[in-house]
């Protein structure tokens, strides 16, 4: 037993160095490569971080596409999602509220044509991306608040949308800050 | 065709891809026979001159599992310190506190158990020194001791007859430098390069635009991430765990951690096989496996993808799915995806939040988890379905009235009691736990705890029931997911999960090598005309047969209280 002991420690030590010292240490410096340096890749307007290209966050202002609800209001020191079961009584009553509340923003929209994840809270609530469809249905908003033509916003929305990886796996996609700092660019 | 379902469709096919070829050179390695890591030989010696060990003196049953406990022991009170103090110690730019005591007690148990359920949130309740040098350090360690068990247990029928089960420690240091380490950096890079932080600065502040001051948690975590999967551990960095953004930046990352976390079950299960020389084994059991994976994987999918009904009764579009607790960038298919694997394979961590999935999706989940042998955590899902198989040779036995033997060796009432034991234990700490926890929760709702009693659920009804049957479900398999809007941040879960974790992981490891290691010693039959033939699709499905008939007879009851009640109860 006892020599089990004095193994264990001096293993355990051996291992520390090199999987809590040499490999972290060595993976970051290769990540100094990487975009935004390991560090998390922002995007900066003039010179300006105004976030980072893989954080959503809050957009309410109408010349502004929005981006999903979130529990955590886009505080991005922590990270949560709702929990909220699929039948829970609260959980049904807050979706009402959400989809009234984007009818009344968007009085133009039938409830049909809202997708279910501008009403439903990200696992996250962080989560920087809305379907190419939830960005669509707010193009009318957004062009109105910011007297733009609907086919202006209508092609950088287009501009925008990431197609699935290698255009055949996965979900088609729209950055929410990356639009709308395009958006603030475009009426330069 | 969507281009969700190709997505699974390719993580599924790549599954495949890494993890067969992976057996065959496990087998290989771990049996000493030249691979082309020999390269890593003075690496290894050195380690072992370091720590005083030799690798190649013999060890029987008792001796691999004295070692085994003895470092693990160690690993649990200096872990336990460590978290309860990290607050005075260095590498912590963001000034979190360190743990209470009973915090600390359930997440070094956690962490050496390879469970990862966390009773913390990773942005606020560790450091970057306890994410490293304890939770990381673990990540590597504990899946290597689940490794090198099963290979034990392999190495007790590799000779017709034996007391010596092989090195503890020479498996051990070979799962990590031949097998864990090397494909930690190459996952790890993937990952960086995708977005995720890995440098050791702390918190950031910006202003959004919209003008709003952001803080956001960073942190060197696509080391940590990519062990966090490769080892079936599955502790997250972030609290949101893989759906958070810069855990899983985007489609690419998820394949990577998906796969990542699925090829060591499946190449262990193919190593047994090949190591013991009976390749058809190894194919058969990976084929009862695949089967039991698929039937829970395909009707989760359906679920998820048909959204939510209440939902859509609102006359709200789910083109997709059901999109609560779930990320864009990912999509419902690929979190029924990922939340079938990560429950089969006790991995746990997730990429949509499983408390928000549809009542039957909640229902696979369970039973994932309770199963517990659809290819397992890393080492431990093939010790798991050892016990199924002498359960299963014995049954056989008995139906057509000979001694049930298992490759060769008689197995008796000393292995049968065994296995029943570790059979019936997982439906005990569960039922017993979850009752416990019902019965605090109805009777001493005011308890003065972290949380009360009273407000520890975040649903009412039957999923409130299904999320204290979820966390002691998980405890038990070490599997680390959660329901997570259970409030278990307080004493009775963190104590009582903390039990559960322990006794789930070590009883089910002790319990396969000490029958592997008894058979072992027994004098070797010759196979003849009325051997019991385990490596034949009759006998596989014997198997299957056996591990529904025990699960369902063990679970139904509670299973129909939680999420089978809910299913019937959502508007339709």
């Amino acid at each position: 037993m006892k020599s089990n002991i004095v193994k264990s420690i001096r293993i355990t030590l051996v291992l520390t160095v090199i999987l809590c010292v040499i490999y972290p240490v060595a993976i970051s410096l290769a990540g100094k490569l990487s975009k935004g340096q390991g560090n998390g890749e922002t995007i900066t307007v003039n010179g300006k971080v105004v976030g980072y290209a893989n954080i959503g966050q809050s957009f309410t202002k109408p010349q502004y596409f929005w981006g999903r609800p979130s529990v955590i209001g886009y505080n991005a020191a922590g990270s949560a999602g709702s929990n909220k079961g699929p039948g829970n009584p609260d959980y049904l009553k807050d979706v009402s509220n959400r989809i009234d509340t984007l009818l009344k923003y968007h009085p133009y929209l039938k409830r049909a044509d809202i997708p279910a994840e501008m009403v439903t809270a990200s696992g996250s609530g962080l989560d920087p991306d809305i379907s190419p469809a939830a960005a669509k249905i707010q193009i009318q908003r957004v062009a109105k608040a910011r007297g733009l033509d609907v086919e202006a916003v209508t092609a950088l929305v287009n501009q925008h949308t990431e197609s699935p990886l290698a255009g055949l796996f996965g979900p088609a996609k729209v950055n929410v800050l990356k639009l709308n700092v395009a958006l603030d660019e475009l009426k330069k | 065709m969507n281009t969700e379902l190709f997505g699974i469709i390719a993580s599924f096919a790549l599954m495949l891809v890494i993890g067969i070829p992976l057996g065959k050179y496990l087998a290989k390695m771990f049996a000493g026979e030249k691979v082309w890591t020999d390269f890593m030989k003075p690496v290894e010696n050195g380690i072992y001159k370091l720590s005083g060990i030799n690798p190649n003196e013999p060890m029987d049953w008792k001796q691999f599992l004295k070692a085994m406990m003895c470092i693990n022991l160690l690993w649990l009170v200096y872990g336990f310190f460590v978290l309860m103090y990290q607050d005075k110690l260095p590498l912590n730019p963001d000034g979190n506190p360190g743990m209470t005591a009973d915090l600390a007690f359930n997440t070094i148990i956690s962490f050496v158990v390879n469970c990862n359920l966390q009773h913390y949130s990773g942005e606020s309740g560790v450091t970057y020194l306890t994410q490293h040098f304890i939770l990381m350090f673990l990540h590597f360690v504990s899946a290597a001791t689940g490794i090198a068990c099963a290979v034990g247990l392999f190495k007790a029928f590799r000779d017709k007859t034996t007391n010596d089960i092989g090195n503890f420690w020479n498996y051990f240091l070979k799962a990590i430098t031949r097998l864990l380490l090397p494909l930690s950096i190459v996952v790890a890079l993937i990952l960086t390069f995708n977005g995720t932080p890995s440098s050791y600065a702390g918190k950031d502040k910006f202003i959004s635009l919209q003008g709003d001051t952001v803080n956001v948690s960073r942190g060197p975590a696509a080391q940590f991430i990519a062990i966090k999967h490769l080892g079936t551990n599955g502790g997250g960095w972030f609290g949101a765990n893989s759906s958070h953004p810069l855990e899983n930046p985007n489609y690419l990352t998820n394949i990577t951690e998906i796969v990542s976390q699925m090829i060591i079950p499946i190449a262990m299960v193919l190593c047994f096989g090949y190591f013991i020389r009976r390749k058809k084994l190894g194919w058969v059991i990976f084929g009862v496996m695949m089967i039991g994976a698929l039937l829970l994987l395909i009707p989760s999918i359906g679920s998820e993808t048909g959204g939510n009904p209440a939902i859509a009764k609102m006359g709200i579009a789910q083109p997709t799915g059901a999109m609560e607790g779930k990320e864009v960038r990912i999509g419902p298919t690929a979190t029924a995806f990922w939340s079938t694997f990560t429950t089969i394979v006790s991995t746990g961590s997730v990429n949509g939040m499983h408390d928000s999935t549809m009542a039957l999706t909640g229902l696979w989940q369970l039973l994932g988890m309770m199963i517990n042998g659809f290819f397992g955590g890393c080492g431990v899902g093939v010790l798991n379905y050892f016990i199924y198989l002498i359960i299963a040779v014995f049954i056989s036995g008995l139906m057509v009235g000979r001694t049930p033997e298992f490759l060769g060796h008689k197995v008796e009432a000393r292995e049968v009691k065994i296995a029943a034991l570790i059979t019936l234990l997982s439906p005990f700490l569960i039922m017993a736990g979850t009752a416990i926890a019902a019965f605090v929760f109805t009777n001493h709702g005011s308890a003065n705890w972290a949380v009360k009693p009273s407000a520890w659920l975040n649903n009412p009804g039957f999923h409130g029931f299904s999320e204290m049957l979820y966390e002691m479900t998980s405890a038990n398999a070490n599997n680390g997911s959660g329901f997570e809007g259970l409030g278990d941040n307080n004493t009775f879960w963190n104590l009582s999960t903390g039990l559960l974790m322990i006794l789930g992981r070590f009883l089910p490891i002790i319990g396969p090598v000490a029958i592997a290691g008894l058979l072992a010693k027994k004098k070797y039959i010759p196979e003849s005309a009325g051997t019991l033939k385990t490596d034949t699709i009759t006998f596989g499905l014997m198997t299957f047969a056996v591990i529904l008939v025990l699960n369902a007879l063990s679970y139904f009851p509670a299973l129909a209280l939680g999420p089978i009640a809910e299913f019937f109860s959502m508007p339709k």
